[in-house]
């Protein structure tokens, strides 16, 4: 059964590589199925450039279920496309109409430099993440399942910050091209947790001097960010995180108090 | 983390931000119920108001703290803005995004406004009342000599175009405050069930009955002739 199909004309992003100058291209791509998603509908794009002869476009994807955040995509002006709550491979070419024209940009901040085309570099999260997005622990026997108590609001908080993939679409959103949202959620999911807790000064402070050093702005509290989210994770997490480093900043942190 | 590090990272500019603003929202407020006097037309009381505010020490004190939280509000403002404009990078989207509060996305533009506005409001009374700049008469009231600001005030606002700027800036700064208000909370880290919705309500009432009685005062005064 062949099922329903649409043509589009693409404006893409190209840009042969990191510090070179860009300009958009226009592609068209006809007899797309309303079943792909946006990634299978570049998959076939390029292999019509391949065939072409041409320099096939580049970005980034891997799982394409929506859940490693390799994908990327500023589509039309929105991050991950115009629908809420979902990445651009969870995004479907039904979403669009016959004839529609798309705009696709990179990700654009200074912390995230384009590599090649639609593809950034999106380390600087990374090294947020080891800057004190982890918990010390001495690794050994398997505890207890259980062993501490912990309120499932309590979980439940903890997990909604933990839903974030770190795929970038609050940075490549704020008018500050600010990662706070990000920040905030690998700050937040263990701020709450009893085994994150003891770390948490040391955390605030070393997460957001790393988002800081990495040329990331500050938080003008607009919510583009959380409005994009494709894990729909909220600005309240923002507000936790301004609270872990006020304490922290303020009461200073562990090691202050040690030699 | 140094207190002066913890201070220039971003989270502590946003701080200073949101703290200057907080005071400027209740300088706001005692300035507002001052001016009320105006509004109820009494002149005597409007002038023996003005005169303790310029001559009370305990006043002068708080009057120079507030200048150093504008000049604050303005320098931090200045510092953010630039890293934010240098954090977006050279290369602009196409397509820009919509999302969020559109108000937020103009405070530089909004605050600046309001800056021309201070300058122009301060060399027209201020600067007047401290005899900088202009004359003022004197008056009477219970028996005690002060300056008449009011005559001042009075005369100044038979002048159209500066009722008309006058209300015009106090549109501008009820949107700078519809989103300062309860940014400023959000900032310090105070965003729960339990709270936020008072404050973003008080927040928004304050930003449109503050700077409405504010432009109240030129209008009647303008209408009563």
């Amino acid at each position: 059964m062949a099922g329903e199909t649409i043509n589009i004309k693409l404006k893409i992003w190209r840009q042969a590589g990191q510090g070179k100058p860009g300009k958009f291209e226009s592609y068209e791509v006809n007899d797309v199925s309303v079943d792909m998603s946006f990634l299978e509908m570049l998959d076939v794009l390029n292999e019509n450039e391949l065939k072409k002869g041409n320099d096939p476009v580049h970005f980034d994807h891997d799982c394409r279920e929506g859940i490693c955040g390799m994908c990327s995509l500023y589509i039309n002006g929105k991050p991950h496309g115009p629908k809420h709550g979902i990445t651009t491979c969870q995004l479907h070419m039904r979403t669009f109409k016959n004839g529609e024209t798309i705009v696709v940009e990179p990700w654009r901040a200074s912390a995230f430099p384009v590599l090649k085309d639609l593809m950034v570099d999106r380390t600087a999260f990374e090294r947020i993440q080891q800057a004190g997005g982890y918990v010390t622990i001495s690794t050994g026997g398997v505890p207890d399942a259980n062993e501490i108590a912990i309120p499932k609001t309590v979980a439940d908080e903890a997990m909604d910050a933990a839903q974030c993939i770190g795929c970038g679409a609050c940075v490549a959103a704020c008018k500050n091209a600010s990662a706070m949202l990000f920040t905030a959620a690998k700050v937040s999911q263990l701020a709450v947790l009893p085994q994150g807790k003891a770390e948490r000064k040391r955390r605030a402070l070393a997460m957001l001097e790393q988002h800081d050093s990495e040329g990331f702005g500050a938080c003008t509290n607009t919510g583009a960010c959380e409005a994009v989210c494709p894990k729909e994770i909220s600005i309240t997490h923002i507000a936790r995180l301004n609270r872990e480093f006020t304490r922290a900043a303020f009461s200073g942190s562990e090691t202050d108090y040690t030699n | 983390m140094s207190w002066q590090k913890s201070l220039s990272s971003t989270i502590g500019r946003k701080i200073m931000m949101s703290l200057s603003g907080i005071l400027l929202i209740l300088f706001l407020a005692g300035h507002v119920s001052g001016n009320m006097t105006l509004l109820l037309g009494k002149a005597d009381a409007f002038n023996a108001y003005a005169h303790f505010m310029s001559t009370n020490p305990a006043v002068q004190v708080i009057a120079n703290v507030f200048k150093l939280f504008f000049v604050g509000h303005i320098f931090y403002a200045i510092l953010l803005t630039r890293q934010n404009k240098k954090a977006r990078g050279g290369e602009a989207y196409k397509v820009s995004n919509k999302d969020g509060s559109s108000v937020s996305k103009y405070m530089g533009v909004l605050g600046s406004v309001i800056g021309v506005f201070l300058v122009i409001h301060l060399s027209q009374y201020w600067a007047v009342m401290h005899e900088y700049a202009g004359t003022i008469g004197t008056t009477t009231v219970d028996g005690v000599q002060m300056k008449d600001l009011y005559s001042v005030v009075a005369t100044s606002y038979q002048n159209p175009m500066i009722v008309g700027g006058y209300v015009v800036s106090m549109i501008i700064l009820a949107y700078h405050l519809w989103h300062g208000f309860a940014s400023a909370f959000q900032t310090l880290g105070i965003n729960n069930k339990r709270y936020t919705p008072v404050i973003s309500f008080v927040g928004k009432a304050y930003s449109i009955i503050v700077p409405l009685l504010f432009a109240a005062i030129p209008v009647a005064m303008f209408i009563n002739g």
